[in-house]
């Protein structure tokens, strides 16, 4: 009696493993994994898929300690991690999934609508103090940046200051909304927003990536045909062993209907 | 039966004393831990762990400090002479840009050619400092000079005015802006909250009429029942944009705007207890000053604030306990900028604040992790050190008072 029971448990276990897959990370792509996954476990209604955040790195170090199936990144695993990974003998694979906008958003009223990287180098490393400087009022300029535990604010650093550090003292709010919030409240500020993110409540900066000969506003258009610099991909990674087991949520994500999702959210497609 | 109840008696006896002892040991235990993974921190290298500085061998430096390598790699030092080396342009190099100069097949399969290339690239650039992980150097390779590697200062940690714990490679710890700022915040705080509370709490106690009282009372202990993050929320949509205008400042997330809320939010604390203390006056004392003919105001800030002053002191300090600790409220309102706090309209960054931000993201046993348990040591500390100062203040007041 005893042994059925623990043949049936052990097997109940082993079914239930098959159908289930972890996925953890990032907190930008969040929302495009658990809808996807909602959508996906409506089409297959044996798996189930569940998804938590944490940051991109808690999600690269589930994927060694095997906690996890897919592994979600807002930027490009480090080459220490992959590293770390092939000691334990896994090899990981990488899946681009979407593309996600940085958009520079100022106060509704400012008269300054075009900025290049260097000036926005200038500005968040502390060398632009006053906005007349890059051709606005005389006014200071009041930088917002994200918290460091942000893969976004590693993305800006690396993307825009060119691994520069952010001045000391620069002001950090701890979510996006708050970004838009402390923006939307005061005449000075600039900040960086995912492009999902922008709304009536703050003005979108046009930015130059060649010193200034072409200005390009942030739109899913121009983020998809890269006219607009700012962009980053947005990867999962997983265990090149676990290939079929995660194999159909990938696809789905990939498909049609899952890249629709995609835009609905406001990423940009791969396609 | 007699038996039988003592047996109980001496069980019960035993069962409080374990737990006594269980709750001091949890304490003691849980400080202990606090404090080894806070000083691990300085076993660390001040460059990230795994990491070494390289120069071309033919370049005389010989030393360089933190500070002046977040700044060459920041391009704030752009000549190896600033830093006592022969007039030449410093170039910055970090492992990652290795990927791009070369393509990938030419490292090898497991990378064991990426050493070699590194050394090329060193050698070929005299006026290089290269940032690599210590397990691709190559150790033989003459014409390459490692930079010696000096762990994380406790002058540096506590004397430092930069907090950049990301900063790579040379992460700076300085936490004399964090402690400022909380210390700054608090403050101000207990300055608006404390003639404010003892208001209301003088007049609850002696003027108030029972039906006042008994609609107040709950009131106030409502708003010690809001969450904090409800707080920190009503403050950053509405007390922060009102703050901006009302007194026309740049930014509205600042010090005193944290000040407001946290003053807020140490008012019931301060007013339950100090009430408490008031009202537990004996009559025989009220009466008595009183019937020697002095006015109701006479009574209350010579006979009963007095009494009440060891009851008061506690409702400051706890009032204090709770504005220092405070976490979520100030971490929305406050802008949480490092900077050493001159100014009331100003933002700053406070301890609970940089701890709850940071700590989910920080690599568990890294640098910045230990860095994050040494801040909620001094957090400790200070709250610790108000606690008995205040004991030792209520203390000689009531002896001075008999």
């Amino acid at each position: 009696m005893k042994k059925t029971i623990l043949t049936t448990v052990v097997l109940i276990v082993a079914l239930f493993n098959v159908q289930a897959q972890r996925i953890k990370g990032s907190d930008t792509m969040l929302p495009l994994s658990q809808k996807t996954a909602e959508e996906f476990m409506k089409i297959n209604p044996s798996s189930t898929v569940t998804v938590t955040g944490g940051g991109s790195g808690v999600g690269i170090a589930a994927l060694l300690e095997g906690t996890t199936e897919l592994a979600q990144l807002s930027r490009k695993i480090k080459f220490d991690e992959k590293n770390k990974l092939k000691e334990k003998g896994k090899t990981v694979k990488e899946v681009i999934a979407a593309y996600d906008a940085l958009a520079i958003v100022v106060h509704p009223s400012n008269k300054v609508s075009n900025l290049t990287r260097e000036q926005l180098e200038g500005i968040f490393t502390g060398k632009i103090k006053n906005w007349k400087e890059v051709g606005g009022a005389n006014m200071p300029i009041v930088p917002y940046s994200r918290e460091t535990s942000s893969g976004t604010y590693e993305f800006f650093k690396e993307s825009v200051l060119k691994k520069k550090n952010y001045m000391s003292g620069i002001m950090s709010m701890p979510a996006t909304g708050a970004i838009i919030q402390s923006i939307s409240q005061t005449k000075g500020a600039i900040g960086y927003v995912g492009l999902a993110y922008l709304n009536k409540d703050v003005k979108a900066i046009h930015v130059s990536y060649d010193g200034g000969k072409t200005y390009v506003e942030p739109t899913v258009a121009n983020a998809k045909n890269e006219s607009y610099p700012i962009v980053r991909p947005l990867y999962y990674y997983y265990d090149a062993a676990m290939e079929i087991k995660v194999k159909p949520f990938i696809d789905y994500v990939l498909s049609a209907k899952g890249q629709k999702i995609v835009s609905e959210i406001g990423f940009i497609t791969v396609k | 039966m007699k038996k039988i109840r003592q047996i109980i008696e001496r069980m019960v006896k035993v069962m409080l004393t374990l737990s006594g002892s269980i709750t001091s040991l949890a304490i003691l235990l849980i400080i202990i831990f606090l404090f080894k993974e806070g000083f691990g921190l300085f076993n660390n290298p001040s460059v990230e762990k795994g990491y070494a500085l390289c120069i071309n061998a033919s370049n005389p430096v010989e030393y360089l400090s933190p500070e002046q390598i977040k700044q060459i790699f920041d391009y704030e030092i752009t000549t190896w002479d600033e830093v006592s080396g022969n007039r030449e342009d410093i170039i910055p190099f970090r492992f990652d840009e290795i990927f791009s100069m070369y393509p990938e097949e030419e490292f090898g399969i497991d990378y064991e050619l990426l050493p070699e290339k590194l050394g090329e690239v060193i050698v070929q650039n005299p006026n290089i400092i290269a940032y690599i992980p210590e397990q691709y150097l190559l150790r033989e390779n003459a014409s390459v000079k490692t930079l010696p590697q000096e762990n994380i200062r406790v002058d540096n940690f506590f004397g430092g005015k930069e907090w950049l714990p990301t900063a790579t490679p040379s992460p700076q710890f300085g936490v004399l802006p964090l402690i400022m700022g909380t210390l700054w915040v608090s403050f101000f705080a207990i300055l608006i909250a404390l003639p404010l509370g003892m208001g209301v709490a003088i007049y609850m106690s002696e003027l108030a009429g029972t039906r006042i009282h008994k609609l107040l009372k709950p009131a106030i202990e409502l708003l010690a029942g809001i969450p904090s993050v409800v707080y920190g929320f009503f403050g950053l949509v509405v007390l922060v944009p009102l703050v901006q205008k009302a007194l026309s400042l740049p930014v509205g997330e600042t010090a005193f705007a944290g000040s407001l809320i946290l003053a807020i939010m140490a008012l019931p604390t301060i007013i339950t207890i100090a009430e408490d203390a008031m009202r537990g006056t004996p009559r025989a004392m009220r009466e008595a000053s009183l019937a020697l003919g002095a006015t109701r105001w006479q009574t209350i800030y010579k006979v009963i604030v007095p009494y009440a002053s060891s009851g008061i002191t506690a409702a400051v300090v706890l009032g204090i306990g709770r504005a220092i600790g405070e976490t979520m409220a100030v971490l929305m309102v406050t802008g949480n900028a490092a900077v050493m706090p001159n100014s009331l309209f100003q933002s700053v960054r406070t301890i609970p604040a940089t701890i709850a931000a940071e700590l989910g993201e920080a690599p568990a046993g890294g640098a910045h992790y230990q860095s994050l348990f040494l801040l909620g040591c001094i957090l400790f500390a200070i709250t610790m050190l108000i606690s008995v100062s205040a004991e030792f203040i209520s203390k000689r007041q009531h002896n001075k008072g008999i």
